[in-house]
């Protein structure tokens, strides 16, 4: 009973008490610095396991602190949807940091880096573990704190402007957040997050309050989900470097919008309820907009993080419009692509990261011949970017055809339209790079080369896109097996409709 | 011994105590700083047990002398002033120890007696019963500050102290005035007694009238807020810190006070009234924080800006938004103090406080610049900060009674008060080479500064003891009520 009170605390510490440590060490210390971020990922994994090996088998994980005299607590619990969530986290943080460290070698700052991006993780496990609205913003507000020195850690001009920018964005959403959660509390007391929703009970009279604490939650989340028109921040945000912009775009920041969004319909309102109020429609046109948007935008990008940016902006939405749908098939395809949309992703800026590491190329009209002098970087790439694009049996297929499917079943036939014409642009801001990359001729010689003798680049910048690469395959391939995202999802919107 | 420590009027002490110390830091100004440490010590001590027995024994009230109300002086410690008083007690012991590094041998020997004399006025003032003991013990607390705001010396620290010393001279007046025509009118300056004869007459209209504005002035409520930048900025800074965190609260609650017990009557439109000169403060004292280019001024403008705040409790009314208020003003309190600490550190290690050239700064000052920025995050009431808990109870207020619009000023308050916090902490990030050679800080004073942020921010998870302290003899208990 203790051990299950506390476990998920443990989980918070692997990456916290690391980084508080990381803080204090000097520059120098980098044996003890790599060994403590290392051991901290290796830590959480292990726990993380634990817990859904519990989860699975029916343990009940809780950590309750009370906050305010009326009953309002924090609270830490781990359900189905959290261990999606913090699985995603923990196994994507591992990588990250192996890529960080190689990446960053010899750069000035790196303690006061590996301490944020600690600080980082430990808000998202966090907002994955939050139990109710409360618990969620707390974390929700350490995420935007500790990512920004992580966005202006180069400390130009540029990055600096981006913080600014990032700042105005997610401060601002999180006020609405605030707003939005204390009106709730004021309406319905004390929410704390359940698979069927909680507010269905409540009196007629409180609907029009409840539709406008909706719109206000979501557009809270919204910015960090880089819902259109709150995405604003997110293109600029690429000028951090490459393993940040990769832990952002496939876990940290953009994720947590999404996950709150999916909290908020399913476990707050509840999906069924929150369709009789009528407010999933627009939300899934918001969604499907933001993916068309996002995507057309990405199609005239000629810096390749910029484009991944944009195409990250598209490829959030297909979350929120998966959860929109209403529906169980749908959801599914929605809370799959969390997890699905975050190893793409990460593949992709790692590679991004190598090719403009280990050659000085950052635009894509460089890229010519890239696959023939980086072949392990580019394979890994071309699995990311066609798994975005939807080709089967890679995971963003997956995603798509429960989409697909789900919206036929619910009898929301103009998604297909949509689906169809984001994979037609995602086809058409992918595939001009894979065909350069491939099948043109390399230039005389790179901007800015980097030898590593005979290896392309070094071993810990290959590895970890390679892995998530061949993670994107398995996701696929293997998506009917146990423990795929797939099953999981399946098992969590199992929880969500009524029979 | 435990009945021993149990029959002990603990709150003379608590007052006796750091007069002692001032006494001896005066007569041996040689050993002034580890004499002042000394006090400071004995005198949180001192309001530990005091806390003790009130949460043992429910409100103290002592008769000094054992003459009793009408004609003696009560001391009286409820829930409120005990809250008061410990936090004082933090933020003072706080700042013992940072001026203890700080300042040169000769200016030490003029600050103690000062410092701990005001913290005396300050305890005392939280321990009065009576409303004119509140006024003696104000004035004293005022000469005192003037005395301190002074002691950086200069043109401009003078003309500010001297601007201080008129302001608080009159706001004291005011309120005096106030307290003869409630004598007059009623025959006691009791509080308690006051309570009971109270009525709705002219002369209670004037008296509020009165006493209310000599208070705001004190309080440096928008528009009366015009003395508080130079004064706040052109001090030492561990004097800043003690005006920002301390002084300008001890105003505060004695309006707090006369306005819970004898003044109840005094309706919703005064009421509405403060409230809007508190969201006005709000504003524009973000406003003008933003636009300052010096550090300090930006700090003290905030200050001018987190006071607004206390007063939108006015118009709600409700034992939540009392509440939510104090404990805005509880964390303010450290997470002002905390960042005129840092404030000093960076004026210390750089010899300027120009916000645009900081970046060379705040570079080599790593645990001043997380000061800063744990203190700023409390005062935006983001969470875990007690500037949260404040701000959620204080919102909460105003959407349960339908005023919105309060919630309104309070969240584009945290905004404003975002920005020009990452307006100073944007530069600890610039590329900047360190050029100058610099004046090294002390550890303590590092140190002191980091752990009254931390503070400010985990208050925020200990939010249950405090609040419920509040209801102990006072008139904030109950969960919604008014």
């Amino acid at each position: 009973m203790n051990w299950d009170s506390s476990l998920l605390l443990l989980i918070m510490a692997t990456s916290l008490l690391p980084g508080l440590v990381i803080f204090f060490l000097p520059e120098e210390r980098v044996a003890l610095r790599t060994t403590l971020n290392m051991a901290g990922a290796v830590v959480k994994l292990v726990l993380v396991g634990v817990v859904i090996w519990g989860v699975l088998h029916g343990y009940q994980y809780e950590t309750r602190w009370p906050l305010l005299p009326g009953g309002l607590d924090l609270v830490l619990h781990a359900d189905a949807e959290s261990v999606l969530f913090v699985t995603l986290s923990a196994v994507l943080w591992l990588v990250t940091t192996i890529y960080a460290i190689a990446y960053l070698e010899g750069s000035p700052h790196r303690s006061r880096f590996f301490g944020f991006f600690s600080l980082c993780v430990t808000a998202t496990v966090g907002v994955a573990l939050a139990g109710n609205l409360i618990t969620f913003l707390l974390f929700y507000e350490l995420l935007t704190l500790s990512t920004y020195p992580l966005i202006v850690h180069r400390g130009t001009e540029e990055a600096r402007q981006a913080g600014r920018i990032y700042l105005r964005y997610t401060i601002a959403g999180g006020a609405l957040l605030l707003v939005g959660t204390v009106w709730l509390y004021d309406v319905a007391g004390c929410v704390e997050f359940d698979h069927r929703g909680v507010l269905a009970g409540l009196d007629d009279s409180d609907h029009a309050a409840l539709t406008a604490i909706f719109v206000l939650l979501i557009a809270g989340l919204g910015v960090k989900a880089a819902l259109v028109p709150l995405h604003g921040w997110l293109p600029r945000a690429m000028v951090a470097a490459a393993p940040v912009s990769a832990l952002l775009h496939a876990v940290a920041v953009v994720k947590a919008g999404a996950f709150g969004i999916v909290r908020v319909v399913d476990d707050v309102y509840g999906v069924e309820f929150a369709a009789s109020l009528g407010v999933t429609g627009p939300l899934a046109v918001l969604a499907a907009t933001t993916i068309i948007y996002g995507s057309l935008r990405a199609l005239f990008q000629d810096n390749l993080k910029r484009r991944l940016a944009y195409s990250t902006v598209s490829q959030v939405s297909y979350i929120v419009l998966g959860i929109a749908i209403v529906g169980p098939i749908a959801t599914i395809g929605g809370l799959v692509h969390l997890v699905h949309q975050g190893i793409m992703k990460i593949t992709l800026f790692f590679c991004a990261g190598n090719f403009a590491e280990t050659l000085g190329v950052h635009n894509i009209s460089g890229m010519h011949g890239i696959g023939r002098r980086m072949p392990w970087t580019m394979a890994a790439f071309t699995i990311g970017a066609l798994g975005m694009i939807g080709v089967p049996p890679l995971a963003g297929f997956i995603s798509k055809w429960y989409l697909g499917l789900g919206a036929l079943d619910a009898g929301q036939d103009w998604v297909i339209i949509i689906l169809a014409g984001s994979s037609l642009l995602n086809a058409g801001y992918f595939l001009p790079i894979l065909y350069a990359a491939w099948f043109k001729a390399p230039p005389e010689i790179w901007p800015a080369e980097r030898s590593w003798g005979r290896r392309e680049t070094a071993l810990a910048l290959l590895v970890p896109p390679v892995v998530t690469a061949l993670l994107t395959l398995a996701a696929g391939l293997l998506a009917a097996a146990p423990f795929s995202p797939l099953q999981w999802a399946r098992f969590i919107t199992a929880q969500e409709y009524t029979p | 011994m435990l009945a021993g420590l149990a029959d002990t009027p603990w709150s003379v002490l608590v007052i006796l105590w750091p007069l002692v110390g001032a006494l001896a830091c005066f007569l041996w100004p040689r050993h002034a700083n580890p004499l002042g440490l000394l006090a400071a010590l004995g005198s949180v001590a001192c309001v530990a047990t005091l806390a003790w027995q009130v949460v043992e024994q429910g409100a103290q009230r002592h008769a000094v002398g054992g003459w009793g109300a009408p004609l003696g002086i009560d001391l009286y410690a409820d829930g409120l002033s005990l809250l008061m008083l410990v936090m004082t007690a933090m933020v003072g012991l706080g700042i013992s120890i940072y001026s203890s590094g700080y300042f040169d041998r000769k200016t030490a020997a003029v600050f103690w007696p000062l410092w701990l004399f005001l913290w005396t006025a300050l305890n005392a003032l939280l321990l009065s019963a009576d409303i004119f003991n509140l006024y003696v013990t104000l004035e004293l607390l005022g000469l005192a500050a003037v005395a301190l705001v002074a002691l950086a010396g200069g043109a401009n620290a003078l003309t500010a102290a001297m601007r201080y010393l008129l302001v608080s001279l009159l706001g004291s007046l005011c309120y005096l005035l106030g307290v003869a025509l409630l004598y007059h009118s009623f025959g006691s300056v009791d509080i308690a007694i006051l309570a009971q004869r109270v009525e709705p007459l002219p002369s209670v209209w004037a008296a509020t009238g009165l006493m209310s504005a000599g208070l705001l002035l004190k309080t440096a409520l928008f528009p009366l807020h015009f003395w508080l930048p130079p004064a706040h900025a052109s001090a030492p800074a561990p004097v800043s810190a003690m005006l920002s965190a301390l002084v300008v609260m001890a105003s505060f609650y004695i309006l707090l006070r006369l306005w819970l017990e004898i003044f109840p009557l005094s309706g919703a439109a005064l009421g509405q009234l403060l409230g809007l000169l508190g969201a006005a403060a709000v504003l524009w004292g973000g406003i003008q924080a933003l636009r300052q280019t010096r550090l300090k001024l930006l700090i003290a403008y905030s200050t001018v800006a987190q006071l607004g705040y206390l007063f939108l409790a006015f118009p709600l009314g409700t034992s939540f938004a009392w509440k939510g208020a104090l404990y805005l003003l509880l964390s303010h309190a450290l997470a002002k103090a905390a960042m005129f600490m840092a404030a000093g550190n960076i004026l210390r290690f750089g010899g300027h406080d120009r916000i645009a050239d900081l970046d060379r700064v705040v570079q080599r000052l790593p645990l001043t610049l997380t000061a800063f920025s744990l203190a700023g995050i409390s005062l935006m009431g983001l969470p875990p900060s007690g500037g949260f808990i404040g701000k959620w109870l204080l919102l909460d207020a105003a959407l349960y009674s339908g005023q919105w619009w309060w919630a309104l000023i309070l969240i584009t308050g945290g905004l404003l008060t975002a920005a020009y916090v990452f307006k100073v902490v944007g530069y600890a990030f610039t590329p900047a080479e360190v050029s100058h050679e610099a004046r090294t800080v002390p550890a303590r004073m590092e140190w002191t500064a980091l752990l009254l942020a931390l503070a400010a921010v985990l208050l925020g998870l200990f939010a249950l003891w405090p609040l419920t302290l509040l209801d102990i003899g006072s008139p904030l208990a109950g969960g919604y009520a008014g």
